[in-house]
């Protein structure tokens, strides 16, 4: 599987895109081939502070569910309403229609500091050796 | 898969198989200090002649068996037919357990989803779970839903809530969190209500009809409760709701409450059985289990266990609840129990105890001493105030064979003259003079 070279990569297994000032959030199509058909997927309000490493949502999965954690601190400024009726676009597009939410971040250099393509290749084969 | 225990040479086996030389040193973890190093004080071992003799006489002592109940509060004497347990006493039913594996669990997961589908129309809600342990902690479980969902904090009770299910709720919140609101005249007063809201409120929770069977006004409530975004909460006993328009319907977002009225007995202790109903945008926040309808790969209808990512056995400490352990075979009863009266014979139960109870209320009343505690209509259920402590009432009916009513005063001081009367289907006309009897004569004596 490859990993997209223009977003930065979690442990947990999300990824953010920052683009005019404001950080993109999503889960990456390694960690939707782990849970299979995305069903649900709740997120924060829009306004919420949230934190690096802490918890913002949960994707549920017809036999599992999983936490999302925030790459980033910051607020929420949108949501991706979309994903109520259609929650599958996670699984179909995980770095386009099938993104979360959207974060003002606190410090925009913060980005950086997250795991690029190969870091996260890497970290993925390790777990599988 | 067999319940025998296992031999000492299979005991010996698997303590080999962990490298573990003697059973004990699995307990060295434990502090020495808190070590019990002699048996338990249980008496026995008996033998089965001598058990059956020492429980019978237990049992023996048990007056509620063969006295005239007015008993109520909570938990009701209502007729339950003999078919009820020729059904559910079935050993397929009897010892079923959670059933996780549909494919040899249908008979089971086919009871729930009508367990559900049933509660979900008495209660004019959209869905409804599998059932939880009472009414008590269904009413603490909701309030806990309201607060997660709405993101805010406070709890308010309006009117008059089973004060056991205040205790309830007072274990699970911070008290800073609840909001009682005194009642006057026994009901929810739209000033009290309208004052006590506000922006942080996640729920208003209200009894339907209430601890002292007084109907309230739902619609009211609702009103207000979602003028300040608040969700609303109905608590409600089950065969009300064959009468009464279901609280789902006027715009409650969860009704839950104690449905061991169908086809449980009033047991002491229980087990109870509550029942939890929502709208169905709360569905995933929803404690317990859930089955639902589905097709196998033929085409062909079956039922599951849905939802079950929100459950503690893939979600850990995260789960919607993790006391949320359901009543299966009360449930069951019930099921089997609203199944043979039919909706009709549920609507003609409910109307027995309207006629039935406001005789006995209105023969109570002529009593010299004895009037209604609180004006209002009442279902089934009402407080008598009484010339003499309730309680003394109650020392008298026992010897007459009538247990007369719950004496409130074990409740609050200030109530120590009233007496919670319920006057079930069960109760003939002979009983209820029988009942009214007992009052003058208690009367007399005061």
């Amino acid at each position: 599987m490859s990993y997209p070279d223009d977003v930065r990569y979690t442990a947990e297994h999300e990824w953010a895109r920052l683009a005019h000032g404001i950080v993109t959030v999503g889960i990456t199509g390694y960690a939707t081939e782990q849970l299979g058909d995305v069903v649900f997927v709740e997120l924060p309000p829009i306004g919420k502070q949230i934190e690096a490493s802490k918890t913002f949502g949960v994707v549920e999965a017809v036999k599992t569910v999983s936490d999302l954690y925030a790459p980033v601190t910051g607020v929420v400024v949108e949501v991706n309403t979309a994903l109520t009726d259609n929650p599958a676009a996670v699984n179909v597009e995980p770095y386009g229609a099938g993104w979360m939410i959207r974060i003002k971040p606190a410090n925009p250099a913060d980005v950086d500091q997250l795991m690029n393509s190969a870091a996260y290749s890497r970290l993925i084969e390790e777990q599988h050796a | 898969m067999s319940f025998t225990g296992l031999t000492t040479h299979e005991e010996q086996r698997m303590l080999r198989e962990i490298g573990v030389g003697a059973f004990d040193e699995l307990l060295d973890a434990i502090p020495e200090r808190v070590v019990l190093h002699q048996p338990l004080p249980i008496p026995g071992p008996l033998s089965e002649i001598e058990i059956r003799r020492t429980l019978g006489e237990w049992s023996r002592t048990n007056a509620a068996d063969r006295a005239v109940s007015f008993l109520g509060a909570g938990a009701y004497d209502h007729w339950i037919p003999s078919a009820v347990n020729a059904v559910a006493m079935r050993s397929e039913f009897a010892t079923a357990y959670t059933p996780y594996q549909p494919e040899v669990a249908q008979g089971s997961l086919t009871a729930i989803f009508q367990f559900q589908s049933m509660i979900a129309e008495l209660t004019g809600c959209d869905v409804a779970n599998a059932s939880l342990y009472d009414g008590s902690t269904a009413t603490v479980e909701a309030a806990l839903l309201a607060r997660g969902q709405t993101g805010r904090k406070r709890v308010v009770v309006a009117g008059a809530l089973h004060p056991n299910y205040l205790g309830v709720l007072r274990t699970y919140l911070d008290g800073r969190d609840l909001t009682i609101l005194e009642n006057r005249g026994g009901s929810c007063a739209a000033l009290d209500l309208r004052a006590g809201l506000g922006p942080d409120v996640a729920c208003v929770i209200y009894q339907h009809p209430n601890f002292f069977g007084l109907l309230e006004n739902p619609r009211g409530i609702h009103a207000m409760a979602h003028e300040v975004g608040a969700l609303v909460i109905a608590v409600c006993d089950p065969v009300a709701l064959s009468l009464i328009e279901p609280p789902g319907k006027a715009g409650a977002d969860m009704v839950v409450g104690e449905a061991q009225p169908l086809g449980n007995p009033p047991s002491f202790g229980g087990p109870m059985l509550g029942y939890f109903a929502c709208k169905q945008s709360l569905v995933r926040r929803m404690p317990g289990r859930i089955a639902a309808e589905t097709n196998d790969r033929d085409g062909r209808r079956g039922f599951v266990l849905t939802l079950q990512t929100r459950e503690q056995h893939i979600r850990r400490e995260k789960a919607t609840s993790n006391i949320c352990t359901n009543q299966g075979l009360m449930a069951l009863r019930a099921t089997i129990h609203m199944g043979l009266l039919g909706r009709q014979g549920m609507r003609d139960v409910a109307e027995l105890c309207v006629q039935k109870s406001h005789h006995a209320a209105q023969l109570a009343t002529a009593v010299p001493g004895y009037r209604r505690a609180h004006d209002g209509a009442f279902f089934r259920e009402f407080a008598l105030e009484c010339p003499l402590d309730a309680s003394a009432i109650v020392a008298r009916g026992m010897t007459a064979g009538i247990l007369p009513g719950v004496d409130l005063g074990q409740f609050r001081p200030e109530w120590k003259r009233w007496l919670l009367v319920a006057v079930t289907e069960q109760r003939s006309a002979q009983e209820i003079e029988r009942w009214v009897q007992v009052l003058a004569d208690a009367g007399r004596t005061s």
